[in-house]
């Protein structure tokens, strides 16, 4: 029971990592970006190349995979996105599901269709039990990795001067902008760390989600409930909503196997009758 | 005597609803190709159904304004629905069943609109997406009905009207497969042009400003997402019935996906767009799925990036030269301007 809960909050933890990059471009841009997953596969691969082709160390990967991810998606955003900021909702997800296709497909030539996986360390083998609960190693670094990752993200947002800003640019972009603060910094820089954390999500997930080239469109979905349960106004309302999805999940999926995959939907649809605008907006602005 | 103002309006609307007569040629060619292209019939019936399924998107899309990632669900409904009909006996005469295929999507859109209606952009591509993800997830469970994952097999479909068999060089499932784009291409015409679709346009382009005027939004808004549905099914089931077969593949996102590039090619917002839209697809991927089957999607994805970059119009542009063509040949249009000019005079 708390080994299925424990499962559940490093698969919600690794959710938020992967999904928070989104809510914020989302909330500061109103950029609907459905190819963030694809920034996701490009630190998942970094990672797995890495590691079985070039030996490099397991722990030292996972940096680099954000830095990769990170760098891509700053070139991306200099190079496509800048372009659908103004355009309307359509626009940007025809984009962006054409950038999807490509990922796949391009992955899918490069890597080839099969599912890969990282060689981890020893170390993160196994598990062992803590009163009883079994605990996963691989698990406990996730959770482990990305609450310090949520805590260190809670505090650059509402400590920092960076984070005030880019708070003030997401309440109201143009009043930010005539205050001097130069949104377009703000989103090049927001857009490049959050796809970085996809990219560090991807690649710390290949062992619990699987990676192959249709990654982006399998977890599409997820992403978009995080970020529509969790709204795009604080980092603490898409954390509860991937916590809330990946206990669910895996709860739903240990329990009633034969219907686990509807018992996320189920919750969804719930959710979103009893609050349209998600669970932890404001009353909506955008 | 009615007022000026009355008999303008009246006029403006006639005069969109009046027949061009590019789109009389259009349909002449259409049909001509039952008895021109005999040897292209398989590939012309695709078209058919894909046009009439990227008609029922640009209800959404290019009339209220609604981008959905998941109108494969109601296609897929229609397909399983009209394959089960025919497997079970249950309605053995296509056309009934075809119309009861439409009629159980109409219903899921109907029961589904209430969730996909509520909240943003963002909300709606998510609920739309989920709700195609759940139906095919649904098809997989219940394999006993659906076949699960191996797809519905074993549908014998019975004479159209008692009398055109399917033959297997689908001569005469496209004839069948026209008749019925054409019937509910009349009746979508009949739709757009009314006041009911100009009220869906104003609701489009500001939802606010419409409420204040008087249109009931969300009613507007269901109904239309529920017809919709209603065509998305029925080319849903005319898949079934022609290829007398129905799997999980009818559920899938690229399905989706594609649509939306089918409907942008041709031009959203105009009933045409869809149907030029699946013509030039279903062209485009006979000739690149020859030269790369793998990897298909790569060119689908560029094209659409390209299209969004470059500027749909600057890409569409090139049609410009055959309308003005278009507006010189529609003669009536041209002596209504000149009356037009004389009554501001």
């Amino acid at each position: 029971m708390l080994t299925i809960l424990f499962d559940g909050v490093a698969y919600g933890m690794l959710l938020f990592v992967l999904a928070c990059g989104l809510s914020v471009t989302l909330g500061l841009m109103n950029l609907i970006n459905l190819a963030h997953g694809a920034f996701a596969m490009a630190g998942g691969y970094t990672t797995v190349v890495l590691v079985n082709s070039f030996g490099v160390p397991f722990f030292l990967s996972l940096p680099l995979a954000f830095l990769v991810a990170a760098v891509i998606g700053l070139v991306m955003e200099r190079a496509v996105y800048v372009h659908v900021y103004r355009k309307p909702h359509l626009e940007q997800v025809l984009l962006t599901i054409g950038l999807v296709f490509m990922a796949v497909a391009g992955t899918d030539y490069v890597m080839g269709t099969s599912q890969v996986f990282a060689n981890t360390p020893e170390v993160l083998h196994g598990q062992f039990q803590f009163f009883g609960v079994g605990i996963g190693r691989y698990r406990l670094l996730i959770i482990v990795v990305c609450g310090v990752l949520a805590i260190g993200l809670q505090y650059i947002l509402t400590r920092t001067r960076f984070g005030s800003r880019l708070r003030a640019a997401v309440d109201d972009q143009r009043v930010a902008q005539g205050l001097g603060i130069n949104v377009n910094g703000i989103f090049a820089l927001t857009f490049a760390f959050g796809s970085g954390l996809a990219g560090l999500g991807g690649a710390l997930g290949t062992e619990i989600l699987g990676l192959d080239p249709t990654f982006p469109l399998k977890y599409m979905i997820y992403f978009l409930i995080v970020v529509t349960v969790g709204g795009t106004s604080s980092i603490t309302g898409p954390f509860v909503a991937s916590l809330l999805l990946g206990i669910s999940d895996v709860a739903g999926k240990y329990y009633v196997p034969k219907l686990g995959a509807f018992v996320i939907y189920t919750i969804i649809i719930v959710v979103l009758i009893w609050r349209p605008q998600g669970l932890f907006s404001r009353a909506s602005a955008k | 005597m009615t007022s000026p103002l009355i008999r303008r309006a009246t006029e403006s609307m006639l005069s969109r609803a009046r027949w061009h007569p590019l789109e009389i040629i259009f349909w002449a060619g259409a049909f001509a190709a039952i008895w021109l292209l005999p040897t292209r019939h398989l590939i012309l019936t695709e078209i058919a159904w894909l046009a009439l399924f990227a008609l029922s998107l640009d209800f959404l899309v290019g009339y209220a304004g609604i981008i959905s990632l998941g109108h494969a669900a109601f296609f897929g409904v229609g397909a399983y629905a009209a394959a089960l009909l025919a497997k079970h006996e249950l309605i053995n005469e296509p056309v009934l069943a075809l119309f009861a295929a439409g009629l159980v999507a109409m219903a899921l859109g109907f029961v589904t609109s209430f969730l996909v209606l509520r909240g943003s952009d963002l909300t709606r591509i998510m609920v739309s997406l989920g709700v195609a993800l759940i139906l095919r997830e649904l098809a997989n469970q219940f394999g006993w009905l659906t076949g699960g994952a191996d797809g519905l097999q074993g549908v014998t479909m019975q004479p159209i009207l008692g009398t055109f068999r399917f033959d297997m060089f689908g001569h005469n499932g496209y004839a069948y497969c026209l008749v019925v784009l054409f019937v509910l291409f009349l009746v979508a015409r009949q739709i757009a042009n009314s006041p009911f679709g100009l009220s869906l346009v104003a609701i489009k382009n500001n939802p606010l400003r419409a409420a204040a005027i008087g249109i009931p939004v969300d009613r507007r808004l269901i109904v239309i997402y529920s017809i919709a549905a209603f065509y998305a099914g029925i080319a849903g089931g005319l898949l079934a019935q022609t290829t007398s077969f129905a799997s999980l593949d009818v559920f899938s996102f690229d399905r989706s996906a594609d649509l939306l590039l089918v409907l942008i090619i041709g031009g959203v917002g105009y009933l045409y767009g869809g149907l030029i839209g699946a013509i030039l697809f279903k062209v485009m991927q006979d000739y690149l799925s020859v030269l790369t089957p793998q990897y298909w999607p790569f060119w689908i994805g560029a094209l659409l990036v390209a299209m969004v970059l470059i500027g749909r119009d600057r890409i569409t542009g090139w049609t410009t030269p055959f309308r003005k063509l278009a507006a010189k040949l529609d003669w009536r249009a041209a002596r209504r301007d000149a009356a037009a000019a004389e009554d501001r005079r």
